[in-house]
């Protein structure tokens, strides 16, 4: 199928249904949400009924209330983070593209030693030092992730820099804006939001992750990961309940990795054939 | 070559005297007075003056530093601020757990997923490829804690196979160990495997796209000698490399998946540090991460200049 | 010496309404080749000639049952020996391959495998399929090392592909591929990618092996005066259709077909027409290079003590082959390598040597084309947008105004002034280099610097570009710098040329002046490398070279 030029793939429609669904169900859940996430309604683990979609949790509240507030804060704070990282990143990146030399040096030498470690032990030892909360993490995720976004956004830029449409501009004494403007940035923007969904999807994961490790969201806020935590004892014991949640964290990224697909393939096909 | 090799071990060094600079950086001096950081709420005057002569904070950064590392080079890396033993004592037993079972788990994950993936490449295009694509979109999709958990739910509690708790204790066999630590083996398996898998196709679907292959191919070899002998030597340097990231994944891995078996390994042992703010015990939980992680990156960094003919025959 | 199989006699190859098909990302059917049928006997080469495009390495390749990943053979039959090469198995494939039929690549340092050694390379088909033992293959190998003149035969083998040069290791695959005595070679383009003064040599070292073991051979090539020195009859390809076939004499000297007729009349001029009279129609010059020295990093001078000047309205031609810094040259006169030592002067004015600090005026009066032209137009721009944007930048006109100025620039270069919406994609190659020149015309400059801009262009096309461009100095004025490795290039668009060896210029003048004697030996080589159409070119400047010792 396509539309103005586009192709648009049924993966490219499901990813996007998905996280539609995901990021409405988050934003809206003061007013879609059935019930109170916070407040007790029945006993321990009640199956789903009617009343109660996804049944009731470890003391009693209605499951999927709570994964609807719960999206907020799992999708707000990696969105968070990834933006922050896409701020640092791409700034960065392009500079170290652009203007070379010791700024390139510097930034890619100092993108190294952080690579060097895993980012969760980064994390895990940012923590220890400044502490937990939602700030923090999304502080930390954003900063490490901003040297992945740096190393993308300079190798695309670098790609782009070196053709000679670009040198064409600067022969004829263009300013720097409008060659990032005009020539650069254009060609680097299908690889970069790619890697925008793809960030997004690490950080996602990264917050549940320390969330579920119980070094994320404290209570009585709850996200996905530390929902989970707080009701994986009844794991063992044969109740599947507490995973829905994590079940909600593998539909997101399905979603958005589907559409990162789909950009990705978009970008490596030519548009066209000569005429 | 040699000087290439030394440059490497050189910069390895470098980067893990960097990067434990960076962590003491991070954990006592960038947060500012840590004494009450750390205390928060019990700060009273006293605890905090005993918390400070306990890390040596009355003296300049750099001094407690040099000290530090030449205390963490001897094997001393101070007394744990939560149960006053030496951290080296604490971390001992579960270092050698959390080694275990990464060594479990990367001995049947690496050469299952490196033999996949070159199937995978062999066999582009068929069903057995798109196969290993979707697996590969399902495992970067869940979260480890979730793939763990599923398998409790049925391989622990639905057939009662193996059990949920990875516990076991130093008189047990050998083979009882493997057992015991077979789910979270399993879970870190599954986790990486998908990568790597994906990541060693991609590497030797490159190295198939070279006009030398089309060339073996236009003197009638026979496939398979066409991978073994034309396709494998070329494509050993990222596939090395392909082996050292995912060893990475596993590393965080770890640290999960512990968490989830209740597996009283190095990872855990850290992310209690975190909660509890115990300084010392996740500087050298950071500290034995990073030696381990920056030596097997520059492992592959040597096998991969060892592997490649230019470097092994210059002109 | 081993022999494998008898030397087959009478015809071996019969090609019949070869039908070749691809299909596209989108799913559609193209016809690659169209209904070609040719014969082939022993001993007998035929060259394949046509632009890019025309299907003569698919036709080369589907004689070794072989089509590139997404092309089928939908038609047609290929007779080897009088059975059809399509009904082979993957069994049948593997002994045809290598065995009966070799194929020769146009770029052998990308078809060497890296990771083994020449020799293992050289010996694997005839190792693998059973033909010999070690011992014979090791004493072949050395016999053919020889007879294609490399150095050391004994040893050469023992060498990775890294650690040989390109003419050698473009002769080791020839070895590669005669070492199972096949009765059918099929060379692609191989020597395209070498420098004349190479070419030669390969190529005499091809005749002689093709000679000697009086093997059939398809010789496929852009080049007509290559397949001149080489082929017995020649096929012109056009579009995946057969133009006309016939002996080479007849081909090259009565061609039948007006295509063939553009072709051949196309490289007569390159070799033959008069050279551009030296007019020098300005008094002083507009652009003078005064003793520059240029590098890169490092020490080694890439551009050593060259001097040129430039008046208005002449065209000079850098010429030399890759490394000789000819390119470096014109990144130095634009400042995008700031020179070390020397002065450029631009209208008698020192040019500062970074582009940063010379005058928007001055970057304005010398303008740059560039080799090629789909990375030299930002793919997400139309027309109007990159035609436009000079005129502008530099003249402060408004939109309207612009837009009639790009459409005055679009009819001077022959395009139609609707393409002013179209993208660089929507165009073909030559359309392409067009709105290059549009773009740099806009400026109205004083000098043009053409950076081999028709060396990725096919023959038909570039000689139209040249055309174009001799008509647009005649207009304007306009000055070109024209660096190339072409010398039929040079004959016919310049009126001056210097020519530059490893960073240095060994001769420079009047073009008529420097192509004729008494030459300097580096101009002497390079023009009588440059191959001619007369057939026996090529045996003529062997037997020269070995005289003169």
């Amino acid at each position: 199928m396509r539309v103005g030029g586009i192709r648009i793939t049924l993966t490219a429609i499901i990813g996007t249904l998905i996280i539609l669904a995901c990021v409405g169900g988050a934003i809206l859940a003061p007013w879609v949400a059935p019930h109170d996430p916070n407040l007790p309604m029945g006993g321990r683990w009640d199956p789903p009924s009617p009343e109660h979609w996804l049944g009731l949790d470890q003391i009693g509240r209605d499951m999927f209330s709570r994964i609807l507030y719960g999206g907020r804060i799992s999708i707000g704070l990696a969105m968070l983070a990834t933006i922050l990282a896409f701020v640092v990143g791409v700034v960065t990146g392009l500079a170290a593209a652009i203007f070379g030399g010791w700024i390139d040096m510097l930034f890619s030498r100092v993108a190294d030693v952080v690579l060097s470690i895993p980012n969760l032990m980064w994390a895990l030892i940012i923590l220890s030092g400044f502490g937990t909360g939602a700030t923090i993490i999304v502080l930390t995720i954003g900063s490490l992730y901003s040297v992945y976004v740096f190393r993308v956004a300079r190798s695309v830029a670098m790609n782009v820099v070196v053709l000679e449409y670009v040198e064409a501009a600067r022969l004829r004494g263009e300013g720097l804006m409008w060659v990032i403007l005009r020539e650069i940035l254009p060609n680097a923007l299908p690889p970069l939001a790619a890697e925008f969904g793809l960030r997004f999807c690490f950080a996602f994961l990264f917050v549940a992750a320390l969330s579920f490790l119980g070094l994320g969201v404290q209570p009585p806020d709850a996200d996905w990961g530390s929902m989970v935590k707080e009701s994986a004892l009844a794991i063992p014991a044969g109740i599947a309940a507490p995973l829905y949640p994590a079940a909600a964290i593998a539909l997101l990224t399905i979603g958005v990795n589907m559409v990162v697909d789909w950009l990705l393939s978009m970008y490596s096909r030519p548009q066209g054939e000569n005429a | 070559m040699l000087k290439l090799l030394g440059q490497r071990l050189v910069l390895g060094i470098l980067t893990l005297i960097l990067v434990s600079a960076l962590i003491f950086a991070v954990t006592e001096w960038l947060p500012g007075d840590i004494a009450t950081n750390i205390l928060g709420q019990q700060a009273t005057p006293e605890n905090v003056a005993a918390i400070r002569a306990e890390l040596g904070l009355d003296r300049p950064p750099y001094e407690r530093y040099v000290e530090w590392l030449r205390g963490a080079v001897d094997g001393d890396f101070g007394t744990s601020l939560a149960n006053k033993r030496p951290v080296a004592d604490v971390i001992g037993p579960r270092l050698w757990n959390t080694l275990f079972l990464a060594a479990y788990a990367a001995l049947i994950a690496v050469p299952l997923s490196v033999f996949l993936g070159i199937l995978a490449a062999i066999y582009r295009n068929s069903i057995y490829d798109r196969l290993v694509n979707i697996s590969t979109l399902a495992a970067i999709s869940m979260p480890e804690f979730f793939i763990g958990y599923i398998l409790i739910l049925f391989l622990a509690v639905q057939f009662r196979w193996f059990p949920a708790i990875a516990t076991f204790k130093p008189e047990q066999t050998f083979t009882q160990h493997l057992y015991a630590t077979f789910l979270p083996m399993l879970t870190l398996v599954l986790v990486v495997i998908a990568h790597m898998m994906r990541m060693t196709r991609t590497s030797v679907l490159t190295v198939m796209a070279s006009p030398y292959i089309e060339m073996a191919l236009l003197k009638g070899l026979s496939k398979a000698r066409i991978v073994v002998r034309h396709a494998l030597p070329n494509a050993m340097a990222p596939i090395i490399n392909v082996i050292a990231l995912n060893l990475a994944y596993l590393i965080v891995g770890v640290v999960v998946v512990e968490a989830v078996f209740t597996y009283n390994g190095l990872g855990r042992l850290m992310v209690d540090a975190v909660s509890k703010r115990d300084v010392p015990v996740v500087q050298a939980c950071g500290l034995i991460f990073a030696v381990v992680f920056i030596g097997l990156n520059l492992i592959a960094d040597v096998l991969s200049i060892l592997s490649n003919p230019r470097l092994r025959h210059p002109r | 010496m081993a022999q494998v199989r008898p030397k087959a006699e009478g015809q071996i190859l019969d090609v019949r309404n070869l039908r070749i098909e691809a299909v596209t990302e989108t799913g559609q059917r193209v016809t690659l080749i169209d209904d070609i049928s040719f014969t082939l006997n022993a001993g007998e080469v035929l060259g394949l000639i046509g632009e890019s495009g025309a299907g003569k390495s698919t036709i080369g390749l589907s004689t070794l049952a072989y089509a590139r990943t997404g092309c089928q053979i939908t038609g047609g039959q290929i007779m080897l020996h009088g059975s059809d090469l399509r009904g082979l198995s993957v069994r049948g494939r593997q002994s045809l391959r290598g065995v009966k039929v070799a194929y020769i690549a146009q770029s052998a340092a990308a078809a060497f495998n890296p990771a083994h050694t020449i020799f293992d390379q050289v010996a694997e088909v005839a190792l693998k399929h059973g033909l010999m033992n070690r011992a014979q293959v090791r004493m072949d190998a050395i016999r053919l090392f020889r007879e294609l003149d490399l150095p050391n035969p004994d040893v050469f083998g023992k060498r990775y592909p890294h650690q040989v040069s390109g003419g050698q290791l473009q002769r080791a695959m020839a070895a590669m591929a005669m070492i199972a005595k096949p009765d059918l070679l099929v060379f692609d383009e191989p020597t395209t990618a070498l420098d004349v003064t190479t070419q030669v040599e390969v190529l005499a070292s091809f005749k002689k092996l093709i000679r000697e073991h009086r093997t059939a051979a398809l010789y496929i090539t852009h080049d007509l005066a290559v397949v001149a020195q080489i082929a017995d009859r020649i096929m012109v390809l056009r579009g995946g259709k057969m133009v006309e076939q016939g002996t080479a004499t007849q081909i090259l000297q009565q061609p039948g077909m007006d295509y063939t007729r553009m072709l051949v009349a196309e490289r007569v001029a390159a070799e033959q027409s008069r050279f551009v009279e030296d007019h020098a129609a300005g008094d002083r010059p507009v652009l003078e290079v005064k003793n520059v020295v240029a590098a890169y990093r490092g020490t080694v001078n890439v551009i050593d003590d060259v001097s040129i000047d430039v008046r208005r309205g002449d065209t000079l031609a850098i010429v030399g082959e890759s490394g000789s810094g000819k390119s470096t040259l014109a990144r130095v006169i634009v400042g995008l390598l700031p020179r070390r030592q020397g002065d450029v002067l631009f209208d008698a004015a020192s040019l500062k040597p970074r582009l940063q600090d010379r005058s928007k005026e001055q970057l304005r009066r010398i303008q740059m084309i560039y080799q090629m032209p789909d990375v030299a137009l930002n793919p997400r721009q139309t027309l109007l947008d990159i035609i436009g944007r000079p005129v502008q930048f530099y003249f402060g006109k408004r939109r309207a105004e612009v837009r009639v100025r790009v459409e005055e620039l679009l009819q001077q270069i022959d395009l139609p002034p609707d393409y002013i919406k179209r993208r660089p994609h929507e165009l073909s190659g030559g359309q392409k280099q067009r709105v290059c020149i549009a773009r740099a015309l806009a400026a109205e400059p004083d000098i043009i610097i053409c950076d081999e801009i028709t060396s990725a262009l096919d023959p038909l096309v570039a000689d139209e570009i040249l055309r174009l461009l001799r008509r647009i100095q005649d207009d304007t004025g306009v000055a070109f710098l024209f660096i190339t490795h072409d010398l039929g290039t040079v004959r016919r668009i310049a009126n001056k040329v210097a020519v530059m060896l490893k960073g240095k210029m060994v001769a420079n003048g009047p073009t008529e002046q420097v192509f004729s004697p008494p030459f300097h030996p580096y101009t002497e080589l390079l023009l009588s490398s440059v191959p001619e159409m007369r057939p026996d070119w090529l045996d003529e400047v062997l037997s020269r070279r070995r005289k003169a010792g």
